[in-house]
């Protein structure tokens, strides 16, 4: 755990280039369940990781402190966090501050210490929520690139992200997280080819409450971290995963985009599927593709997004990474492998392969009841193909 | 006074198969081959002769070879054959010496230093014979964001005056007068059924050519040649031409016995008068004059077309550029050292301006800084040679590039550097009525979209080596370069890595 921010990718590499194998679950109802399901369906795509690297997001977790960033943050030593907690305490009014609980785990080699905190803007009770969040996204970035022994790794409200190098039935074990509640779960396992493998580089990849979890190689990343860095973003961890939360970021949070139509900006649809559109479809999906051409991420991909209430599972255009989607009630299940799902839930109320670049979207507001209304159809929605 | 120039160029008929059929005579617009009607034999007066292989391409039996003159001086590196041979020129006519083409000079070709990458294991290359593969470009300026009506079913953020582009590849400035009508038409078809722009030079637009006028780009020069309210509202694209590669910071000539009465017809301007560009455009002194044009010409058009702003690559192009943007230009066109034209003094050709390679990666890197880089589209032209260089350029931050020596050579042209003489062997760069009619619009429109066929396809190749099915995704991703054989420097004004990094 030596100069944290360094350590990801260890040759400067372009980028760090990793496989994976990838899950979300997550009750549209709401309901909140532990983690032994994830924990069981992640561990069953063992060979599609190589120990380097494995975590999980949680969400829905934290309902005590619902109003409050929940900072995670991995330390060298206790030095390194006496130093930070000065400046969190500088920068946020806190309201509690612990570590994390762990439990001894023979594979888990020198853990980092991790604590976390919840926090509020300070004198920010009468800002706008935008103002907080960026706020918010500002010291994440300040600490992260700065501080050379702490790494902030989760900082939304209400959800938390676990990770370090192991395998990720590895990492569920050393956190305890059959313990923890959510409704919404995702989790990976990883596979990088050029690192070493540092906490700070397994998934799921964190901004606010913004999680995702990737499987692929993005041939468009060149472009795509310039686009962002022009929007202030910079893309210091060198992966694919970094430049999709920051893509995400920056169309939900700044520029407003729902779900749909994100989707349909990273794995855009193709023009000649844009001009079979109706007249005004057509003009909307030239637009964004015209403005964000810099933002379509193109090469092998699968995304797993998720945010508060939301999951979404995206695969790239033309579908070179798998994803499976499996309902049941109103579960929704998202993985590599089917028999990941079928695993924790022998008998779904159906299974399928969505096409390349259609979004599956999971939402607390449009919950899955029955078979018929099944997956929310984002087609009928935005009227696309 | 007796000439010290040696012959250029050796003509060899092989008599064994000469017929004496005289079509290298006919051929030769330089006056370098004749009958000998006593002899019956067919000679050659070799000091004509500019290696234009016209004569070697048309005669029947394959008869004849041209060569490079192979006798040398005594060999030095600082008085080369050049150098000498300039010199004499000059004692010899007391002006300056005029030439065509690009500069021949062996400057560093970047794109030569520049490699591109391909998918092996960690992500998969995509077959463009079964996936989908799109190089489909739209060019002009871009808002910050999109803002969509509130129940995401529409946009509230209108985008307009975007010319969409088949393929990235234009078809660069090259005026009537300058090059033939049926060289133009061919230009004008070629770029109308590849989906792409050619522009019209600043010659203005023969009413022949009308009916291509949805895929022009009206240029508007210095001389203002054929501007008017008609010709502005008639094109894609306005692009006022502030300079040239071939010849940054110098105006244009055309001499006046290429304006013919068609060609005064279309630039407006009296028969066999001289044309005359004036080295600046004589209402821009200055960044705010041209944002002035820049909005003039957006009134005139009623802010229907995009306006480009095109100049020479020169050492502050990335600030010069910036302004542009800034100034109201919705697309920016880079020319570079190595840009051609159909007359330019030699001694600027050969020795002013940047190659285009810098200046591109310099300009798109600024722009990006400033957070300006979607309010412009950057176009670079001068010396793209293939669609390797094409790919090169859209992967270093080119939106679109402009070919004009490659089309020529599509068309015939075998870069003997002659288009200023007016005598041009293969019909390209004259308007002599007897050699325009080698081109034939018919056979050139072919050759031309035939060569936009094949480097479309070759892109299409490149692309799905690397991993990539959208064009968009490879313009200024620069990852996906690498140098050899450059230094740090150069590394860095590319902003790309060196190969094995
Ligand atoms: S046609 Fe060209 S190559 Fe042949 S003799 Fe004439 S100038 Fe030389
Ligand atoms: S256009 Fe004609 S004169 Fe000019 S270089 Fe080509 S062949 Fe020679």
């Amino acid at each position: 755990m030596k100069k944290l921010d360094k350590i990801n990718n260890f040759y400067n590499d372009d980028k760090v280039i990793d496989a994976c194998s990838i899950f979300g679950m997550m009750d549209t109802s709401g309901k909140c369940f532990s983690g032994k399901d994830i924990i069981k369906a992640i561990a069953n795509m063992h060979d599609r990781g190589n120990g380097l690297g494995g975590g999980f997001a949680v969400y829905g977790l934290y309902p005590q402190y619902a109003d409050f960033y929940a900072f995670h943050i991995m330390y060298f030593n206790h030095e390194s966090r006496a130093r930070l907690e000065t400046y969190l305490e500088e920068h946020f009014y806190m309201l509690r501050a612990e570590e994390v609980p762990t439990n001894p785990t023979p594979n888990i080699l020198k853990p980092p210490l991790v604590w976390r905190y919840f926090l509020k803007v300070r004198g920010g009770e009468n800002s706008e929520q935008r103002q907080q969040d960026d706020y918010v996204v500002e010291k994440v970035m300040d600490i992260n690139t700065r501080a050379k022994d702490a790494f902030v790794f989760s900082s939304g409200k209400n959800m938390a992200v676990f990770k370090g190098v192991g395998y990720p039935e590895e990492i569920a074990e050393y956190f305890c997280l059959e313990q923890y509640e959510g409704y919404l779960w995702t989790a990976h396992g990883r596979f990088p080819t050029n690192t070493p493998g540092w906490w700070g580089g397994a998934h799921p990849f964190n901004i606010l409450d913004w999680t995702v979890v990737h499987n692929g190689e993005i041939s468009s990343y060149g472009i795509n971290r310039r686009y962002l860095e022009q929007f202030g973003y910079n893309c210091t961890m060198q992966t694919d995963t970094e430049v999709v939360a920051y893509a995400v970021d920056l169309l939900a949070r700044k520029h407003g985009f729902p779900m749909e139509i994100i989707a349909k900006i990273l794995a855009a649809p193709l023009w000649s599927e844009i001009s079979r559109l109706p007249e005004k479809k057509q003009k909307m999906f030239r637009t964004l593709r015209q403005v964000y051409g810099s933002l379509l991420l193109n090469g092998p991909f699968t995304v797993i997004i998720a945010h508060q209430g939301e999951m979404v599972g995206l695969t790239d255009r033309i579908r070179l990474r798998p994803l499976v989607v499996g309902t049941k009630d109103s579960m929704l299940y998202l993985s590599s492998e089917e028999s990941a799902i079928r695993l924790v839930c022998p008998h779904l109320d159906d299974a399928r392969i969505p096409m390349g670049g259609e979004p599956v979207i999971g939402s607390l507001q449009n919950p899955l009841n029955s078979r018929k209304t099944a997956i929310q159809d984002p087609q009928s929605k935005t009227g696309e193909k | 006074m007796k000439t010290y120039l040696p012959p250029k160029f050796i003509i060899e008929r092989d008599q064994y198969r000469c017929t004496q059929c005289q079509a290298c005579v006919s051929q030769c617009s330089f006056d370098a081959n004749y009958y000998d009607a006593e002899d019956d034999e067919v000679r050659s007066r070799e000091e004509n002769c500019v290696g234009c292989h016209r004569c070697v391409v048309f005669c029947p039996t394959n008869a004849i070879t041209v060569r490079e003159n192979p006798s040398s001086y005594r060999r030095n590196e600082s008085w080369t054959h050049e150098a000498i041979e300039d010199i004499i020129k000059q004692s010899e006519t007391g002006g300056m010496l005029l030439t065509g083409m690009g500069t021949d000079k062996g400057y560093p070709i970047f794109w030569d230093h520049l490699l591109l990458n391909a998918s092996q294991v960690t992500n998969p290359s995509i077959d463009p014979l079964r996936e989908p593969m799109e190089l489909t470009t739209y060019l002009g300026q871009k808002p910050d964001m999109v803002k969509l009506t509130s129940d995401s079913t529409d946009i509230e953020t209108e985008i307009t005056n975007q010319i969409k582009l088949d393929i990235p590849i234009m078809l660069t400035a090259m005026s009537y007068g300058a090059i033939s009508l049926n060289t133009q038409e061919s230009l004008a078809r070629a770029a109308t059924e590849a989906g792409t722009l050619w522009n019209t030079g600043e010659g203005g637009l023969h009413p022949s050519l009308r009916k291509y006028a949805n895929n022009m780009v009206a240029q508007v020069a210095s001389g203002r040649f054929g501007v008017h309210s008609e010709y502005l509202n008639m094109a894609r694209v306005v692009e006022i031409k502030i300079g040239q590669g071939a010849k940054p910071g110098i105006g244009g000539h055309l001499p006046g016995e290429k304006v013919s009465l068609d060609v005064s017809a279309t630039r407006m301007i009296p028969q066999g008068t001289d044309a005359l560009s004036p080295a600046p455009q004589h209402d821009i002194y200055s960044i705010e004059d041209l944002s002035q044009l820049i909005y003039a010409l957006k009134e005139a058009t009623n802010y229907t077309k995009p306006i480009s702003v095109k100049i020479a690559a020169v050492h502050n192009s990335a600030a010069i550029a910036s302004g542009m943007v800034r100034a109201g230009a919705d697309i920016i066109v880079l020319d570079g050292l190595r840009g051609s034209t159909g007359a330019t003094p030699k001694i600027i050709r050969d020795n002013v301006g940047i190659p285009i390679e810098l200046a591109l990666a310099a300009v798109d890197e600024r722009l990006r800084k400033e957070g300006i880089r979607n309010k412009a589209s950057i176009v670079v032209a001068g010396g793209i040679r293939n669609s390797g260089d094409v790919t090169k350029a859209i992967a270093l931050g080119a939106d679109a590039v402009y070919i004009g020596t490659a089309a020529l050579i599509a068309l015939g042209c075998h870069v003997c550097q002659q288009c200023h003489t007016g005598k041009c062997a293969w019909g390209i760069c004259t308007t002599n009525v007897g050699l325009t009619k080698r081109i034939n619009p018919n056979i050139g429109t072919r050759r031309l979209t035939n060569l936009l066929n094949s480097w479309s396809l070759e892109i299409k190749d490149m692309l799905g080596g690397m991993g990539i099915n959208a064009i968009e995704s490879l313009r200024g991703n620069r990852l996906h370069l690498r140098g050899v054989g450059l230094s740090d420097t150069e590394l860095k004004i590319l902003g790309v890595r060196a190969a094995g990094s």
